[in-house]
Parts: structure tokens; C-alpha cells; sequence
């Protein structure tokens, strides 16, 4: 490749080398005297700071170049050599990588500044940005990857980040289980992963294993190795992203501080798997089996992700729910083949997702920790910025018409609509007004009505600027973001769109003004309708209801914890129960005891000789050298 | 002629042997050792006599010379030995019994 850099690799490096700097200060200094916290306030920040500036240059760079030609790479230098095959710890920037560039370090940034605010006063200050830029560096890896097995390393980079600061508040045995449950159920989708990788290696990776070889090969796959490659891989983007049947631990993982929730839980992990599948666009594009598989699967999970989220009272819980099915819209959409607008929903939903990640923190901030909903209330004249930053957020994640998430969440219905899958279409459009809903009832419930608890309301505050500086900052994006890729229809010209397409290998479908007129006014309809009936029912304030019947089965996540409990986790643990019991004495130990028996009857027979006299011994000597004079004499005669 | 002087050779090294063996006292055993260390010297020099070469007056003369030094810490064992538990009976030291 002849559009070589020398500072790609800079990008991810930074936060990484600030994290092993951070992390060594730490370790040898939290025992005794704690280095003050603005000292690693500002050595947490030059990592993010610096990549930024660095996206823009690469940004900046490619935007100078020729439509078609926009690829610049760099190989820092050769990882695996064996035989033929060389893999190289190569990085590529192209419009797909420099979109997810931009945003993972901008919004990096921006929430590396809040953390300094909330997370101050914390014992584990050091230990927190030693992770969180570790984090932001692995995330980079994935992203600038020139290749699946680079990507890999930054997917369980950031995989390792996610377990551990969601157990991060490790004093509380509950934090410690919903990161183990983060990491296992990752695990399994990274299985998947592992075996996709492996198949399409075998398939055609022998020729170079990385995107631009792997997507001129792409053509000589048979059918059945690719459908299983696709299929395989997003094996390993359901249990990333938090999609149907490994979306359980993402809930969960709000144990973590809040910070952590809106870059990792919502921002910018969750969204690698999209990005995977945009990447193997060239994949999924040959095989639409598998895209229909990834675009009902997400669709559902939008669903049902909605569903819990209407029934949810943690404010966090209810945000990652609507986490889980705003990613299933962006699987809705790379599924039926139409990438750019899953990616700029990726995109859209960074900024207002984060937003609102960053508004649930000042208030849970403000109110001391209470995360409950049905605790809070009133808040609108006591924090004046983060309740207009949160409407915005709201207003964005609910699909608002003029605001980022209507246009990038239309266009993925509209496309859907286009490419022939009504079912598609009206599934997502339902889950547009219940996301309205369950959107408005928490903003309700939190800033408007009465206040529920007297006390945390007199001393709820608004939080330093430290914290609120970056709500206005991402809520002007959120806002903003959408009119980067208007559509026809609204006098735009689809630039994100245009920008991404020499990354992306996807096919438009049969669109028409009509049809777009038809799924912009569905979609207008369908937030108005969220909205009025949240407002008439939590408008005013509103009292904790009993739920029951399906409303007490949806609150408690219609079991599915329970049963993949019941199904999974016990049986397979009893398994393991039972083979120690019962096949492992006669096995593994079998042979281990054997030995110690063999060991101690041989040591036996030589104590015999050990008596302890000098003299003895002396006739051991005599008796061995004459032994051996005699063989030697023998020998060499 | 050679035969005689390696035959005394051998019977003094015996005669160490069967001290080291079978005497109790601690100092008996060392000087036993002396006598096999002796033997041995007069089995070089008889042969260097042989050979007419002087590589065993040499190797004689290096045995002495490490004998002298291994009898001075020798005798520091056996003062220390007895201070230790009052005789100089080895039967009395064994504690690496196994």
C-alpha cells in the first residue's frame, strides 16, 4: 500500500502508554502517601487529547485525497511470522475507521473530563483512568485494525476493560458477579468469534489475512463456509453488543460508575459488533441469508429490550435497556445490507446515548447515589443544565423530528422498508413510540412532578462544571449529529453516507420518494404518540404503580435470567460438580496418587540404609569404589 | 621389586580402612584416614620410581600438602565435636538418621 503514515499507530498508543504510567504511579503509591488527583487528572487526559487531535489529522489527511483512494495504512511491525503467512500489527485508516475514530476519542475525551468530577474524592482515582484510558487505547486497536486478528486484540482489549470497571466498585459482591457475568457471557460470544475467524482463515485467509486481501478473495467463498462464517461472526457481535441470546449482562453491567456506563455501555464498545459486521460488509453483502439473520435478530432484540425498558424504576437500568435496542436498530440495519445508515446510527446514538448516560450521572450524583426513579422528581428547577441537556438526549433517543436519532434511526427503517422487509419496518417503527414512552417516563418521573424524597431533593445540587461543560458539549452534538447525513427529502445530500461508501459494499434497494414519505411520517406518528401518552401518564407526577399480570412478568424481565439460570448455569455447573466428584478420583488424581505412592514406598527402601553412623557410610564407599574398580578393571581388559 | 612396595601399600591402606570401619573414637578414624592418605603416597612414589618420572614425588608432595591442611581443620571439628556432646565417640552423632 502506498499511502503509508508513520503516525497511525500514535493513536492507539497514547492512551495505552498513559495507561501503563497511570497504573505504575498508582500501584506504588496507593498504599502510602496518594498522589494528588489533579496530577492524574492531567495525565489521564493527554492520552485522549492526543489521539483526538490525531483523528482529526488522519481525518483531515484522507478528506484531501481522491473519493475512491481514501485508505491510508501503517504496519508497526511484523506479529506473527509463520511459514507463508506473515500478520503484521498493521493499522488502516479508511472513512469507515475514521468515523468511528473520530467519535470514539472525541466523546473519549469528553467523558475522561466528566470522570475527573464525579469520580473525585474516589480512593481508587488512579486505578480508574489507568483503566478507562486502557480502555479508550484497545477501543482504538479495535477500530484502526487493518485486519480481523489486530481487531481481536483490541475486542478483548476492551472486553478486559469492560470486566474490570464493572467490578470496579469491588467492595460489593454484586459488582464483582455482574463483571464476571459481562466477561463469561462475552466469552461465549467470543467463541463464536474465534471459530468465524478460523473458518474464513482456512477458507480464504491464506493469501493475507487482512481486510483488503481478505475482501479481494471474498468472491471464491462457498456458500455454505460463508453462511457460516457470517453467521459464526455475529455469533461474536450478539454477545459484544447485547444482542438476543447475550444481552443479559449489559443491564448488569451498570454496576460500574456511571462514566464507564456511557463510554463503554453505550457509546463505544457495545457498537464494535456493528462495526464488525460494516467492516465484513463485503461478506455479508455475498451471503443476504445471513443479513436477514442479523437484521431479525436485532429487530427483536429492539423489541423485547423495549419492553423491559417500559417496566424498568432504576434510571440506569431503563438507559440500558434502550441501549440494547437502539444497538438492536443498528443490526436492523447493517442486516438488510444498508451499513452507512447502521453506522451513522452508531454514530448519532455516541453522542446522544452518552449524553444521557453523562445527565443520569449528575443525578444520581446530585441525589447521592439514589438511582431509583420512583425516588426522584422535580428536579427541573434544581438542575437547570442537565434538565435541558437531558431533553435534548431524551428528545434525540426518542426519535424527536429535526434531532440527531430521528434522522438516523428513519433512515435505518426507511432502508428497511426499501430493501423489501416490511416486517422489519413495522416492528421498528412499534418500538420507535414504546422507546418515546419508556424515554419520557423516566424524564418525567425524574425532573417533573413533585419531589418523592424531601431530603435528597433539598440538597440535590447542581454539579461542578467540570461535569457539565461536557452534558452541553455532547448535547450540542446529539442535536446537531443528524445533520451530517440528511436525506433527499429534507435537502440534505447524504454526505456521511457518501463519505463511508468506499469502505462499505452495500446495495440501496429499490427506494422511492413515496416510500420515504410514508416512513418519515410512520416514524413522526410514532413519537408523537410515545410521547402524549408518557406525558398523560407521568406528566403530573405520578405514584409508584403495583404491576401485574404481563407488566409484573415484563418488570421482571420475563424471567429470562431465571431460566438461563435454571438451563444453563446450573446444569453446567453441576457437571462440573460431578465430574470432580465422581470421575476425577479416578482419573487426573488416579495417576497423581500413584505417584506419591511409588515415591514413598522407594523412599522407604532408601531410609533403610540411612542409619546415620560415619562409619557405616564409610563402608558404603569402600564397598561402591571396589565395585567400581572392579567393573572398570573388567571393562577395560 | 615394585610388587613389594604396592603389596605394604595395600596392606596399610587396608589397615586404614579397618580403622575408619570398625574403630568408634573419633580421633582413631581421623588418624586411619592419615594412614590410607600415606598408602597411597607410597603407591605414586613406588611407581614414579618405576617410571622413572617425577610426576609422583609431585603428586606425593601435593597430598602431604593438603593433608597437613585438612588435619588442622580436622582437629578444629573434633574440638568443636567435642564440645558438643562431651566425647568422641562417633556413634554418638547421628542425626542424619533417616
Amino acid at each position: 500500500m502506498e499511502n503509508s503514515v508513520s503516525y497511525l499507530v500514535l493513536i492507539p498508543l497514547m492512551p495505552l502508554a498513559g495507561a501503563v504510567v497511570i497504573g505504575l504511579l498508582h500501584m506504588f503509591t496507593c498504599r502510602g502517601s496518594a498522589l494528588p488527583e489533579k496530577f492524574y487528572s492531567f495525565l489521564a487526559l493527554v492520552g485522549p487529547v492526543m489521539s483526538t487531535l490525531l483523528a482529526f489529522k488522519v481525518f483531515f489527511h484522507l478528506s484531501s485525497m481522491d473519493g475512491q483512494a481514501r485508505v491510508v495504512t501503517q504496519k508497526a511491525f511484523t506479529w506473527i511470522s509463520v511459514g507463508e503467512l506473515d500478520v503484521s500489527m498493521g493499522f488502516l485508516a479508511d472513512p469507515l475507521s475514521v468515523l468511528m475514530l473520530l467519535f470514539v476519542t472525541f466523546i473519549g475525551t469528553l467523558i475522561h473530563v466528566y470522570s475527573i468530577g464525579y469520580m473525585a474524592d474516589d480512593e481508587n482515582y488512579g486505578k480508574f483512568f489507568a483503566y478507562l484510558n486502557l480502555f479508550l487505547g484497545s477501543m482504538l486497536i479495535l477500530v484502526l485494525g487493518d485486519g480481523p486478528l489486530v481487531m481481536f486484540v483490541g475486542w478483548e482489549g476492551v472486553g478486559l476493560c469492560s470486566y474490570l470497571l464493572i467490578s470496579f466498585y469491588s467492595k460489593d459482591r454484586a459488582n464483582v458477579l455482574a463483571g464476571n457475568k459481562a466477561f463469561i457471557v462475552n466469552r461465549i460470544g467470543d467463541m463464536g468469534f474465534i471459530l468465524g475467524l478460523s473458518l474464513l482463515f482456512w477458507a480464504i485467509g491464506t493469501d493475507g489475512f487482512d481486510y483488503l486481501s481478505l475482501r479481494d478473495n471474498a468472491q471464491s467463498l462457498t456458500p455454505a463456509v460463508g453462511l457460516a462464517v457470517c453467521l459464526l461472526l455475529f455469533v461474536g457481535a450478539t454477545g459484544k453488543s447485547a444482542q438476543i441470546p447475550l444481552y443479559v449482562w449489559l443491564p448488569d453491567a451498570m454496576a460500574g460508575p456511571t462514566p464507564v456506563s456511557a463510554l463503554i455501555h453505550a457509546a463505544t464498545m457495545v457498537t464494535a459488533g456493528v462495526y464488525m459486521v460494516a467492516r465484513f460488509s463485503f461478506l455479508y453483502v455475498q451471503f443476504p441469508a445471513a443479513g436477514t439473520v442479523v437484521a431479525w435478530v436485532g429487530i427483536l432484540t429492539a423489541l423485547l429490550a423495549a419492553i423491559f425498558g417500559m417496566f424498568q424504576k432504576d434510571i440506569k437500568k431503563i438507559l440500558a435497556y434502550s441501549t440494547v435496542s437502539q444497538l438492536g436498530y443498528m443490526f436492523a440495519g447493517v442486516g438488510v445490507a444498508a451499513y452507512s445508515a447502521g453506522i451513522f446510527h452508531v454514530f448519532t446514538h455516541a453522542f446522544f446515548k452518552a449524553l444521557l448516560f453523562l445527565g443520569a450521572g449528575s443525578v444520581i450524583y446530585a441525589l447521592h447515589h439514589q438511582q431509583d426513579i420512583w425516588k426522584m422528581g422535580g428536579l427541573k428547577t434544581k438542575m437547570p443544565i442537565t434538565y435541558w441537556t437531558m431533553l435534548i438526549g431524551c428528545l434525540a433517543l426518542a426519535g424527536c423530528p429535526l434531532l440527531s436519532g430521528f434522522f438516523s434511526k428513519d433512515e435505518i427503517l426507511y432502508m428497511a422498508l426499501a430493501t423489501g422487509h416490511p416486517g422489519i419496518w413495522l416492528v421498528g417503527v412499534i418500538v420507535a413510540a414504546m422507546t418515546a414512552y419508556y424515554t419520557f417516563r423516566m424524564f418525567f418521573l425524574v425532573f417533573h412532578g413533585q419531589a418523592r424524597d424531601e431530603e435528597a431533593f433539598a440538597h440535590a445540587h447542581e454539579p461542578p462544571k467540570v461535569m457539565t461543560v461536557p452534558l452541553i458539549v455532547l448535547a450540542i452534538g446529539a442535536a446537531l449529529a443528524g445533520y451530517l447525513n440528511l436525506p433527499g427529502i429534507f435537502g440534505g445530500d447524504m454526505e456521511v453516507s457518501h463519505w463511508l461508501s468506499p469502505s462499505l459494499v452495500e446495495h440501496h434497494g429499490e427506494g422511492s420518494h413515496g416510500l420515504e414519505l410514508l416512513a418519515v411520517a410512520a416514524s413522526i406518528v410514532a413519537f408523537a404518540i410515545g410521547i402524549v401518552i408518557a406525558y398523560r401518564k407521568y406528566g403530573h407526577g405520578a405514584e409508584e404503580p403495583e404491576y401485574r399480570g404481563f407488566a409484573s412478568f415484563a418488570s421482571n424481565l420475563f424471567y429470562v435470567d431465571q431460566l438461563y439460570h435454571k438451563l444453563l448455569v446450573r446444569p453446567y455447573k453441576g457437571l462440573g460438580v460431578s465430574i470432580r466428584r465422581r470421575l476425577d478420583p479416578y482419573g487426573a488424581d488416579l495417576h497423581v496418587k500413584l505417584l506419591v505412592v511409588l515415591y514413598r514406598s522407594l523412599g522407604r527402601i532408601f531410609t533403610f540404609f540411612q542409619v546415620g553412623y560415619v562409619r557405616v557410610y564409610a563402608i558404603y564407599m569402600v564397598i561402591g569404589l571396589s565395585l567400581m574398580s572392579l567393573f572398570l578393571s573388567q571393562t577395560l581388559n | 621389586m615394585i610388587g613389594d612396595y604396592l603389596v605394604l601399600s595395600v596392606v596399610l591402606f587396608c589397615i586404614g580402612i579397618l580403622g575408619v570401619v570398625s574403630r568408634r573414637n573419633v580421633f582413631t578414624i581421623f588418624m586411619s584416614i592419615e594412614l590410607m592418605l600415606n598408602a597411597a603416597n607410597l603407591a605414586f612414589l613406588a611407581f614414579s620410581r618405576l617410571h622413572e618420572t617425577m610426576d609422583g614425588h609431585v603428586l606425593a608432595m601435593m597430598v602431604m600438602a593438603v593433608a597437613a591442611a585438612e588435619a588442622a581443620l580436622a582437629l578444629a571439628v573434633v574440638i568443636l565435636l567435642h564440645k558438643h556432646k562431651g566425647n568422641l565417640d562417633s556413634n554418638a552423632f547421628s542425626l542424619l538418621k533417616g
